[in-house]
């Protein structure tokens, strides 16, 4: 077999002592050929990203490194070789593009140096040549004016731009394999489909073999030959991907498989004559920031422009956008951390913008909030039953009460009613998620703002998550804004959808409609980008 | 907590550093038990060279080095504490208030902070004592006075750090006040960098104590470290543990509370200790 690339062959790669399991790859086995794209699926902790790392070297030693196994590169073992051995290769004849562009590249230089840079290492090319040859790099990766972009810094470009400069770098010199870990994970929907058929389009005209870390099984449908399943650092299912798409083998590919949120539409289930409960009236939110010390020009961000929104009790709204649509804006003035410009925001019909904090505190058992990172919401030093039964403390509730509402809370939410003891970091994220519904819950809320409650769960997590949303709001009768970038996942929770594209909703309407007729351009753009879309329509 | 506990105490450093700060500690407590005469008391002939009827010998007086040093400890911890008690409490509300307000209180009250910190510290504790007269209180002001600008400036970071996270944001949601909010939610979080740089600033505050006894701005009529080797220094050649002896009972206690402050940082940023 000469066509194969990387052979990894029963590799381990060691945890240190102290943490809860032994390996974070345990005899994983795979073969990369040339010209395919794998990809690597798993959850958070599946030790996905740690065979990736293992193969370029880069484990943080001394505590993590690979214990046993090979792995056969261009007939070497990449673990047997030295320092200096390991870097001609990492770079030359392995590149790697990372989750966060704007941390793998240096923000003090030129990102036409950096590529440069590549091959000032790597080659003896004359500085016309490298020069020509970044440029060519430039166009290859499409980015617009080539001579302008590389005399800019990193930070002059948008997330994608960045994520393309660390595509050309992989590709200047011509590797056999680029290992991608997460590469679209931080960039929006739109900016993702855009750089997934880069990598597509250029691993064709290259012929360069790629492995392909992701989370996302639409990103797998969208650009993967093989597909490898990990979970606890064994390979579960391995295979092409129509087939372990199409028909998964293992239970658990199985379970993944069906937690990926469908793009079936969620149907309009309440009467039209429930009264108003949110009303969101020509809200206008501008941010200014004073560039330098001493005034100078200010910077003009319109986070929100004339937004008007009205939410029917006992319903729910997704507020769907991408980063900087001005949707958390909106979320953080109807909640009340922050002030408005101008405009006005009733609840019930009672006036809640532009009154001071104080004035606010009567009303804040009306709103509650969930909030997107389970890891930061709760405050890691105080035991579960305070952080629940905080709100109705303040309400005037005793705390024996409000201890013994937080485990009727906690049973509700599907955890154990003697967690209120227990401190926050011995709980998964999901279970986090869970407790912090709960607080939201606590003071007995109309409506519930959740920001992107979901995104920093793993897939089979986030379906539970959003499944138990969708249960608490019919037996409390509540309302639901729900703020989220993903498309998939609003069309699961909400019978209404509002499009925001810079500050403004652009589309609005029942979900079904939307789903069906998209009007608006933008709307349509962000359906097309949903990753692996003929897939999941094809799961039915 | 129970890893930070097992991570504090496997290091070996540690250990040493407790070891004798816990011996100091029981010396300082038993002060009276352990030399009940007077530290300041006449026993015997001038300059006994140690080993003799008085195991470290006595000073150009007469005095016991033994007593003095054993009274000594209780005098010094007894400042040094309670002058890092003082700088950490006026240090933590200064930058506690500066960071979770910003804006303008946070302007004010950093640049108050800078005026401080610009002064050369030791100059400014030794103009202190000269216009408050020297006495124990004294010098517990003028130290806490001169040490509190680091532990401002590390809390207010802390909280500007934290104040941002999430769950403050949900205890806004909840309705709770600013000030609970900044007691109960933002400060316990701050904690771990406190107790680092408060070990630390205890050794500070010794050396300082040690250097204004040794000027002779030390608190009269209290028998410490550095008064000792004040008062000793121009017998050295002739009595040359009159100066060493008291020298490295600081230099120990400094090096012990470095290494436990050492091990506590470790232990509370285990990323730090990875590195």
């Amino acid at each position: 077999m000469t066509d194969i690339v990387l052979s990894i062959d029963d590799l381990k790669v060691a945890l240190p002592a102290w943490s809860d399991r032994r390996f974070a790859v345990g005899g994983v086995t795979l073969d990369i050929r040339q010209k395919e794209i794998l990809c690597i699926v798993g959850e958070s902790g599946s030790g996905k990203s740690m065979m990736g790392k293992a193969i370029l070297g880069l484990l943080p030693a001394p505590h993590v490194r690979a214990v046993g196994g090979k792995i056969m590169f261009e007939g070497r073992d990449l673990l047997e070789l030295s320092d200096d051995d390991m870097r001609a290769i990492r770079g030359g004849r392995i590149a790697m593009i990372f989750q966060e562009p704007m941390t793998a590249l240096n923000p003090l230089m030129k990102v036409g140096q950096q590529i440069e840079e590549v091959l000032e290492i790597h080659t003896r090319m004359s500085p016309a040549q490298r020069r020509e040859r970044v440029l060519e790099l430039i166009r290859d990766v499409h980015l617009p004016e080539p001579e302008r972009m590389i005399a800019s810094y990193p930070h002059q470009l948008s997330g994608g731009q960045r994520q393309r400069v660390v595509i050309a770098m992989a590709l200047a010199l011509e590797p056999a394999l680029i290992i991608a870990d997460e590469p679209t994970t931080a960039l929006d929907v739109t900016t993702q489909a855009q750089i997934l058929h880069l990598i597509k389009e250029l691993q064709r005209a290259h012929g360069t073999a790629v492995l392909f870390i992701t989370h996302d099984f639409g990103v797998v449908a969208e650009i993967a030959d093989r597909v490898a399943v990990m979970r606890h650092g064994e390979v579960v299912e391995q295979g092409p991907a129509t087939q372990v798409l199409g028909a998964p083998q293992a239970d658990y590919t199985k379970a993944l498989v069906a937690a990926v949120p469908g793009l079936k539409p969620r149907l309009k289930e309440l009467d039209a004559d429930a009264n108003v409960l949110l009303r969101v009236t020509n809200l206008q939110k501008t941010y200014r920031t004073s560039s330098g010390l001493f005034g100078g020009t200010v910077r003009e961000v319109h986070a929100a422009k004339m937004i008007n929104l009205e939410l029917k009790r006992e319903s729910s709204l997704a507020l769907v956008g991408e980063s900087g649509s001005g949707k958390s804006t909106l979320a953080r003035c109807i909640i009340g951390l922050e002030s408005v410009d101008s405009g006005l925001i009733e609840i019930d019909g009672e006036r809640i913008s532009g009154r001071t904090r104080a004035e606010l505190r009567p009303f804040r058992k009306h709103v509650q909030m969930v909030f997107q990172d389970p890891y930061a919401s709760l405050n890691p030093r105080q035991r579960v039953g305070d952080i629940i039964a905080l709100g109705p403390m303040l309400n005037g509730v005793s705390r024996e009460q409000a201890i013994a509402e937080a485990r009727e809370l906690l049973h509700l939410v599907g955890l154990k009613p003697d967690a209120v003891d227990r401190y926050p970091h011995e709980f998964s994220g999901g279970q986090r998620q869970r407790i912090g519904i709960a607080r939201a819950l606590a003071v007995k809320p109309k409506l519930i703002v959740a920001d992107e409650p979901v995104s920093a769960l793993d897939v089979s997590v986030q379906k539970q998550v959003l499944e138990l949303l969708n249960d608490l709001r019919k037996s409390f009768g509540l309302s639901m804004l729900f703020i989220t970038h993903d498309l998939r996942v609003a069309a699961t929770v909400c019978e209404e959808i509002a499009i925001m594209q810079r500050g403004e909703i652009v589309e609005r309407g029942a979900t079904a409609e939307i789903f069906a007729t998209p009007s608006h351009p933008y709307t349509r753009s962000l359906f097309e980008a949903v990753p692996g879309r003929e897939w999941i329509s094809s799961l039915g | 907590m129970k890893k930070f506990w097992s991570r504090f105490l496997g290091n070996p450093r540690v250990y040493l550093g407790l070891i004798w700060l816990g011996l100091l500690l029981l010396v300082a407590i038993s002060a009276n038990v352990l030399a009940p005469t007077d530290p300041f008391a006449i026993v015997g002939k001038p300059m006994a060279p140690p080993g003799g009827e008085f195991w470290l010998g006595t000073d150009s007086l007469g005095r016991n080095v033994l007593a003095g040093l054993i009274h000594g400890s209780r005098a010094t911890i007894l400042i040094a504490v309670l002058a890092t008690l003082f700088a950490v409490a006026f240090g933590t509300f200064i930058g506690a208030v500066a960071g979770y307000y910003g804006g303008l209180i946070d302007n004010v009250l950093m640049r108050f902070t800078e005026f401080f910190q610009t002064i050369p510290s030791f100059l400014f504790a030794i103009v202190l004592i000269a216009i408050l007269s020297p006495s124990a209180l004294n010098l517990v002001v003028a130290i806490a006075t001169v040490s509190w600008p680091p532990i401002a400036r590390v809390v207010r970071g802390e909280v500007l750090t934290v104040k941002s996270r999430e769950f403050v944001q949900a205890a806004v949601v909840a309705g709770q006040g600013d000030a609970a909010i900044l007691l109960k939610q933002v400060l316990p979080n701050t904690l771990s960098p406190l107790i680092v740089t408060g070990s630390l600033l205890i050794a500070t505050a010794i050396l300082v104590e040690s250097a204004l006894s040794f000027l002779g701005l030390g608190a009269p009529n209290l028998m410490s470290w550095g008064f000792m080797i004040g008062a000793g220094r121009s017998f050295m050649r002739e009595a040359w543990w009159l100066v060493t002896v008291p020298g490295i009972a600081i230099l120990l206690t400094v090096l012990a509370i470095n290494l436990v402050g050492e091990g506590l940082n470790d232990a509370l940023n285990p990323r730090l200790a990875d590195l």
